[in-house]
């Protein structure tokens, strides 16, 4: 075991898979000699030579275009887009191409490509880097989408994206990169896909809540546990496919539900988890499930950042309508 | 004030200048003579009547194709004839080892490349087992999004090249297609990294109405190879030998290592755009059109084997009924593909284990599929 930060945890991640499978490729922008624009590929390419940790040319499409080019040459290749709010240039690769290929192909072709990409914000980044636009993906038949919120799930679930055979988009938050260490065993581990995880018990109400947010909703629970309620949070971690049972039944333990994203109220999955609930446990509920979300506007100017992203204060408050309905 | 730079430097100039040096490359005339023996890639007679025969099956196969559309036995289907020399003739050079990744309009270079007949009529009509590429069979099905065939052939290219292996992607897209983002990044990508590609633009003159001239100011479309640092060439694409030897060429040096090449064939499409109601009256001229009839692929490469004494009008009669029968016998197989179920469509979306959405749907369309 090491301590390690999330950044680390996914340079290891990337490590275990390049060492264990040749076919494994890492590409991307400042990938290579650079070690990436946040260190995730720090001494890969040295440890792995220019054919496995290559850079590109400056061109989310073309990287695309390559991943899935390699896919068919029998290789995994696992690229890079620098930042996720650049993913509208590589929109038909990932949502018109690699999420189809094996449909279309009737099952001739796998796709077994994993895209990483940061995002997320807090770090008064410049215009398109923080965006949250995970809800794309989620819409996108074919896909898979993974969303950590620490070092551990890091590792385990990257390394289970990286296995898998068809496409996942594995989102890292930018502001979860170095927040906090915490224990990674230094072998390789898999979490699986699609598995939610429960990071705090509870029996009053249920915060389903991924990426930044669960700390966040963590800090939430902390504060409501000094005025008397036990809250449950549920790290979703894959958000597409959800894991329905693992939610339904939080939610048939407390009785109360909200469901918190950095994304804006008509982006994000937040709706696709209350119409989950609605539809498998609504003799369950005591009270509406509400929703804990960023306002319907562009991602805000970096200065007002503070105002405009929800906080564990606005979990508070969510969670509270709904505690006492 | 400074002198005027674009006087000094005079671009427009060495514009002009670089466009002069893309000439059309031609070994066979429009009456069937050899009008550039140095080039003559000198086939051997079996080679000659198999590239011919593989022509005139085509333009059957196109003529049989319009026609079974317009009984409702074809769906989705983009005529192909007068390019026959540049679909077959660019195929003729390839060896089975190569990946093709074809855009919507050329699915006969991946019928002669393995795709049984009855599966492109299947990927015509919609059905997945038309896609259902055989094993051993490096083919793409068709790519609907233009431009998206350039940046994975990029890939596959990339993917040879990584491999070891002594063979080359091939891709293929219309003059309207070089317009594209993904065109210039997919020659860019391979040129960068020096993999083992072939991008052709077949430049038959309109993508769907709109004429070639009011894609790019460039000359040629061929020129665009110079973005990406990579050689490319303009073909006279009504010449198959013409055709076949820039792609041979092209072919040898991307196995030797020396990167991709862009070939641009200069042809037509004697049909419209699709069978989807496009009516070509509407912005192309009777003129126009006997123009291009005139250098018919199929017309001069016969007058060149009948004068060796290689073709007969027995001989293409005899190809035409085997295609005519080959057509209804692969249509008559297409209608035996069992009906699509959604179960088999949720069974197909993943390689993996079924995400539990898919889990619950199947089990209700198998209900469903059951009664």
């Amino acid at each position: 075991m090491a301590q390690m930060t999330m950044i680390q945890a996914i340079t290891d991640a990337l490590r275990c898979e390049l060492r264990d499978d040749e076919n494994v490729l890492v590409f991307g922008e400042d990938v290579g000699v650079n070690g990436g624009v946040f260190r995730a590929t720090e001494g890969l390419q040295k440890e792995f030579g220019v054919d496995r940790v290559f850079d590109t040319p400056l061109a989310e499409s073309g990287i695309g275009g390559l991943a899935i080019g390699l896919a068919l040459e029998g290789f995994r290749p696992v690229p890079e887009i620098q930042f996720f709010g650049f993913v509208y240039e590589v929109m038909d690769s990932i949502s018109g191409q690699l999420a189809r290929l094996r449909y279309r192909s009737g099952g001739t072709y796998n796709a077994p490509v994993t895209i990483r990409s940061p995002f997320g914000g807090g770090v008064h980044t410049p215009e398109m880097h923080s965006d949250s636009l995970e809800g794309l993906m989620a819409q996108q038949p074919g896909l898979k989408v993974v969303i950590p919120s620490t070092p551990y799930d890091a590792k385990g679930l990257l390394i289970s994206s990286i296995r898998d055979n068809d496409p996942v988009i594995f989102l890292e938050h930018l502001k979860l990169y170095r927040s906090f260490r915490e224990e990674v065993p230094e072998e390789a581990y898999t979490i699986p896909l699609g598995k939610a995880d429960v990071k705090r018990e509870g029996k009053d109400l249920s915060i389903f809540a991924y990426g930044l947010m669960v700390h966040e909703s963590l800090k939430a629970a902390e504060e409501l546990e000094k005025e008397g309620y036990s809250v449950e949070v549920v790290d979703l971690r894959t958000i597409q496919p959800l894991d329905i049972e693992t939610i339904i039944a939080s939610v048939e333990k407390t009785n109360r539900a909200i469901v918190v994203q950095e994304a804006q109220k008509q982006a994000g999955i937040a709706a696709n988890v209350v119409a989950e609930i609605t539809d498998r446990a609504i003799l369950s509920l005591e009270a509406p499930v509400l929703r804990v979300a960023a306002p319907d506007t562009i991602y805000p100017f970096p200065q007002a950042e503070g105002v405009w992203l929800p906080t564990y204060k606005d979990v508070m408050e969510t969670a509270k309508k709904v505690l006492t309905f | 004030m400074g002198e005027n730079i674009l006087k000094k430097y005079d671009p427009t100039a060495t514009l002009h200048e670089i466009e002069d040096k893309f000439q059309m490359f031609q070994i066979l005339n429009e009456e069937g003579q050899i009008v550039n023996e140095e080039a003559n890639p000198n086939l051997s007679d079996d080679e000659l009547v198999e590239l011919m025969t593989r022509m005139v099956y085509t333009r059957i196969l196109d003529q049989r194709s319009i026609s079974l559309n317009r009984q409702g036995r074809l769906g989705f289907y983009a005529p192909t004839a007068g390019q026959e020399a540049s679909q077959l003739a660019s195929h003729f050079a390839l060896e089975k080892e190569d990946w093709i990744l074809p855009g919507y309009r050329d699915v006969p270079q991946i019928v002669w490349h393995g795709l049984p007949l009855a599966k492109a009529f299947l990927f015509s009509r919609g059905h997945f087992m038309g896609n259902q590429v055989p094993e051993g069979v490096n083919i793409l099905a068709p790519q609907i999004i233009i431009g998206a065939q350039y940046i994975q052939t990029a890939g596959v290219a990339l993917g040879l090249q990584k491999r070891g292996k002594k063979s080359v992607a091939i891709t293929y897209t219309g003059d309207g297609g070089s317009s594209q983002g993904d065109f210039y990044e997919g020659i860019n990508f391979a040129g960068a990294f020096k993999s083992p590609a072939i991008f052709i633009v077949q430049n038959n003159q309109y993508a769907i109405s709109t004429p070639r001239e009011l894609q790019t100011a460039a000359k040629t479309i061929a020129q665009k190879g110079i973005a990406a640092g990579i050689p490319s060439v303009l073909v006279d694409g009504m010449d198959p030998l013409a055709v076949y030897v820039a792609t041979r060429d092209a072919r040898e040096r991307a196995v030797n290592g020396e990167g991709p090449t862009l070939i641009e064939t200069m042809c037509y499409r004697y049909g419209p755009h699709t069978m989807a109601g496009d009516d070509p009256t509407r912005y192309r001229t009777a003129d126009t059109d006997n123009e291009w009839a005139a250098k018919d692929p199929i017309v001069r490469f016969r007058k060149y084997l009948e004068a060796k004494g290689l073709w007969t009008e027995a001989k293409e009669e005899e190809v035409i009924e085997r295609a005519k029968e080959e057509i209804k016998e692969a249509i008559k197989e297409a209608d035996q593909a069992p009906k699509q179920k959604v179960t088999e469509l949720i069974e197909n979306m993943h390689a993996g284990e079924m995400p539990y959405n898919l889990q619950e749907q199947y089990a209700i369309y198998k209900e469903k599929e059951s009664k």
